[in-house]
C-alpha cells in the first residue's frame, strides 16, 4: 500500500472518467432533462466501442470510425424511442429490450467474436493508456466541444421543446409540442453520445468487449448525481446549464479517482461492482435524507414535546 | 369561429366503469364571443373542453374551427388554434423552467421548432412590457423558475402564454378554482382585460355561478353530458342564481348538484 503506486495510478483514473464523463453526458440528457430512464445505453456503450474497433481495424480512419460509433448509438436511441412512442412500451422496459437486442447485435458486428484487439502500434488511435496525458487531453476537447454544442442544442427553440417535454408532457403537448418526436430525437442524440464515448473507451484499453457497457448505467448515473452533489456543495444555486454539465465530467472523474483509491486499498476486484452500488445509493440518498433532516415526522414530535 | 356538432364520448367503454361523458353535446361560439359553461359535478363541462383540445379524439360527432375540420387532429396539432388555461395551476407551465423561457415556449405555439435560439433579446424586451401589465412584479423576476411562483402567479403567467399569439379559441377550464378568492377574483378581471382587448373567442368553465353570470356574453349549462340552457343577452343580465337553479331544475327535472358550487 504504497501511496506512491497511488498518485501513479492517477491520471490514469483521470482519463477513464473523462472517457466515462462523456457517456454520463448521454445519461444526463435522457435522465435530467427528459426524465426518462434509458437503459439502452450499457448496449450502445459495447456498440460504438465495437463498431469503432472494427471499422479501424478494417483500414477506417479513427475519426470516420468514431462518427459511425456515434451514428450506430443514433440508431439504437431511436429504436428505443420509437419502441416507447409508437409501441407504448414503458419507459425502462423499452430500453432494456433494446439494451438485449444489442447484445447480439454487438456480437455480430464483432464477427461473433466476445473480445477484439485494436492495438495502439498499428493504428493512429486518439486515445490509449500507453499515452495517459494525450489521452487527458483528446477527450477533454471532446467533452468541452460536447458541452457547448449541448449548451447550444438545449438553448435552441428545439432544445427548450425537449426540456419542455422532460419537465411538463401535458403543458408541452397544449404548446404544440410533439412530446413523442422530442422522446425519439432525444434519446438518438444521447445514445449517440453514449456511443462515441464506447468508441473512445475501446481504443483508450486496446480492445472493445461485449460486456464493457455492462453496469453503464450505473456509472453514468453515479457521474451525473455525483456531480450535481458536489456542484451544489461547491456552488449552491448559482448552478447554470453549462457548469451542471461540466459537473457531470467531473462527477465521472471523482469516480474514477475513488475505484482507483478503492483498488489501491486491495479490495478484491469482484467487489467492485457491489462497490459502485454502494456509492450511487449513497449519493442518490443523500439530497433526499438532507430534505429529510430539515423536516421530518421525529424532528416535529421532538418539536412538539418541547413546547 | 368554434362549432360543436353533436359530440359522444365513453369512458371504459363495455366495463363496470362505463361512462357517457358526452352524450351529443353541440355547440356554437361567433368570433369574439365569450360563453361560459356552468354544469353539476360530473356534467362533462371539463370533458367537453377536454374534446375541443383534442386530449383524445370523440367517439363521434366534428369539431370545426374558424371553419376547418379538426376531429381528426391530434392535441399537439389543435394547439396551434388554441389557448389553454387549466384548473392547476401546475398543468400550464414548466416548472423548472424560467419565466421567459415559458413564455418563449408559448410563443411558439404551432411554429415549427428549429435550431434558431429558444429565446431573443427582442421577446425579451416584449415579455418584460407584457408582464408589467400583469402587475404581479414577474417582469423584474424574468430569469426565476415558474416553480418558485404562487398559484395565482402561475395562472395569470399561464393566460398571458395562452393569449401570447392570438388563439382562434381560448379555453379556460376552472382556472380560477384552486386559487383562493382575492386571488381568483384578481385572475379573473385579468382574464376579462386580456379577453376584451384581444376580442379573443373564448369558452370559460367555472364552477361559479356568480362568475358565469358577471362575465361573458353568454352562459351555458350542461347536465349528462349535453347542452341544456344557453342564456344570452338581456336575459343574462337580469339572471340571478337562483333563477339559474330553478331553471336547471325545470330542464333537467333533478336537482342541481355540485358541491363546490354551493359552497361557493
Amino acid at each position: 500500500m504504497d501511496i506512491a503506486t497511488l498518485f501513479s495510478a492517477m491520471p490514469g483514473n483521470v482519463a477513464q472518467g473523462i472517457i466515462w464523463g462523456i457517456m454520463a453526458l448521454g445519461v444526463f440528457m435522457t435522465f435530467k432533462l427528459l426524465n426518462f430512464a434509458d437503459l439502452t445505453v450499457d448496449g450502445s456503450f459495447a456498440t460504438g466501442g465495437a463498431v469503432a474497433v472494427i471499422l479501424i481495424t478494417g483500414g477506417w480512419s479513427v475519426p470516420a470510425a468514431l462518427v459511425m460509433a456515434t451514428l450506430a448509438g443514433v440508431l439504437a436511441g431511436m429504436v428505443t424511442g420509437i419502441l416507447h412512442t409508437v409501441f407504448g412500451i414503458p419507459d425502462i422496459l423499452a430500453g432494456i429490450l433494446t439494451q438485449i437486442a444489442l447484445y447480439s447485435v454487438n456480437l455480430n458486428i464483432m464477427t461473433g467474436k466476445a473480445n477484439v484487439a485494436v492495438s495502439v502500434d498499428k493504428f493512429n488511435l486518439l486515445v490509449s493508456l500507453r499515452f495517459v496525458s494525450k489521452t487527458i487531453l483528446v477527450a477533454s476537447i471532446f467533452a468541452i466541444a460536447l458541452i457547448s454544442l449541448m449548451y447550444w442544442y438545449f438553448g435552441t427553440a428545439q432544445g427548450c421543446a425537449i426540456r419542455a417535454t422532460g419537465n411538463n408532457p401535458a403543458m408541452s403537448s397544449a404548446q404544440g409540442i410533439n412530446i413523442n418526436l422530442m422522446k425519439v430525437i432525444t434519446l438518438a442524440l444521447s445514445n449517440g453520445v453514449v456511443a462515441l464515448s464506447g468508441g473512445l473507451m475501446a481504443q483508450y484499453q486496446g480492445f472493445a468487449d461485449i460486456n464493457m457497457g455492462r453496469g453503464a448505467i450505473v456509472i453514468g448515473l453515479a457521474a451525473v448525481i455525483i456531480g450535481e452533489v458536489l456542484g451544489h456543495a461547491m456552488i449552491g444555486k448559482r448552478m447554470n446549464f453549462i457548469v451542471r454539465m461540466l459537473f457531470v465530467i467531473i462527477g465521472g472523474i471523482v469516480y474514477y479517482i475513488v475505484i482507483g483509491i478503492v483498488l489501491w486499498l486491495r479490495m478484491p476486484t469482484n467487489d467492485l461492482k457491489l462497490f459502485t452500488a454502494i456509492i450511487v445509493a449513497i449519493f442518490l440518498a443523500v439530497p433526499y435524507l438532507r430534505g429529510q433532516a430539515k423536516s421530518s415526522f421525529r424532528k416535529a414530535a421532538r418539536k412538539g414535546g418541547q413546547k | 369561429m368554434l362549432t360543436v356538432n353533436e359530440i359522444y364520448k365513453t369512458f371504459n367503454a363495455g366495463t363496470v366503469n362505463e361512462k357517457h361523458a358526452l352524450n351529443g353535446a353541440s355547440l356554437t361560439l361567433q368570433e369574439g364571443e365569450f360563453v361560459t359553461v356552468i354544469g353539476g359535478n360530473g356534467a362533462g363541462k371539463s370533458t367537453f373542453l377536454n374534446a375541443v383540445a383534442g386530449v383524445w379524439p370523440v367517439d363521434a360527432g366534428s369539431i370545426l374551427i374558424d371553419g376547418e375540420d379538426v376531429t381528426g387532429l391530434c392535441e399537439y396539432k389543435r394547439a396551434k388554434y388554441l389557448g389553454r388555461v387549466f384548473q392547476d395551476p401546475m398543468t400550464g407551465t414548466a416548472a423548472d423552467m424560467e419565466i421567459q423561457e415559458n413564455l418563449a415556449l408559448a410563443a411558439r405555439r404551432g411554429k415549427s421548432r428549429g435550431l434558431g435560439w429558444g429565446i431573443s433579446k427582442k421577446e425579451r424586451e416584449q415579455y418584460h412590457e407584457m408582464l408589467k401589465i400583469l402587475d404581479l412584479g414577474l417582469e423584474e423576476r424574468m430569469t426565476s423558475k415558474v416553480g418558485l411562483l404562487s398559484g395565482g402567479q402561475r395562472q395569470a403567467l399561464t393566460l398571458l402564454m395562452a393569449t401570447l399569439q392570438k388563439p382562434k379559441v381560448l379555453l379556460l377550464d376552472e382556472h380560477t378554482a384552486a386559487l383562493d378568492p382575492k386571488t381568483a377574483a384578481k385572475v379573473l378581471e385579468t382574464t376579462e382585460r386580456i379577453v376584451t382587448e384581444n376580442n379573443l373567442t373564448t369558452l370559460m368553465v367555472t364552477h361559479n355561478m356568480k362568475d358565469a353570470i358577471v362575465h361573458g356574453d353568454r352562459l351555458i349549462m350542461m347536465n349528462e353530458g349535453r347542452v341544456i340552457l344557453n342564456i344570452a343577452g338581456e336575459e343574462k343580465k337580469k339572471l340571478t342564481v337562483e333563477q339559474l337553479l330553478h331553471k336547471f331544475e325545470e330542464v333537467s327535472g333533478t336537482e342541481f348538484t355540485s358541491d363546490k358550487a354551493i359552497l361557493s
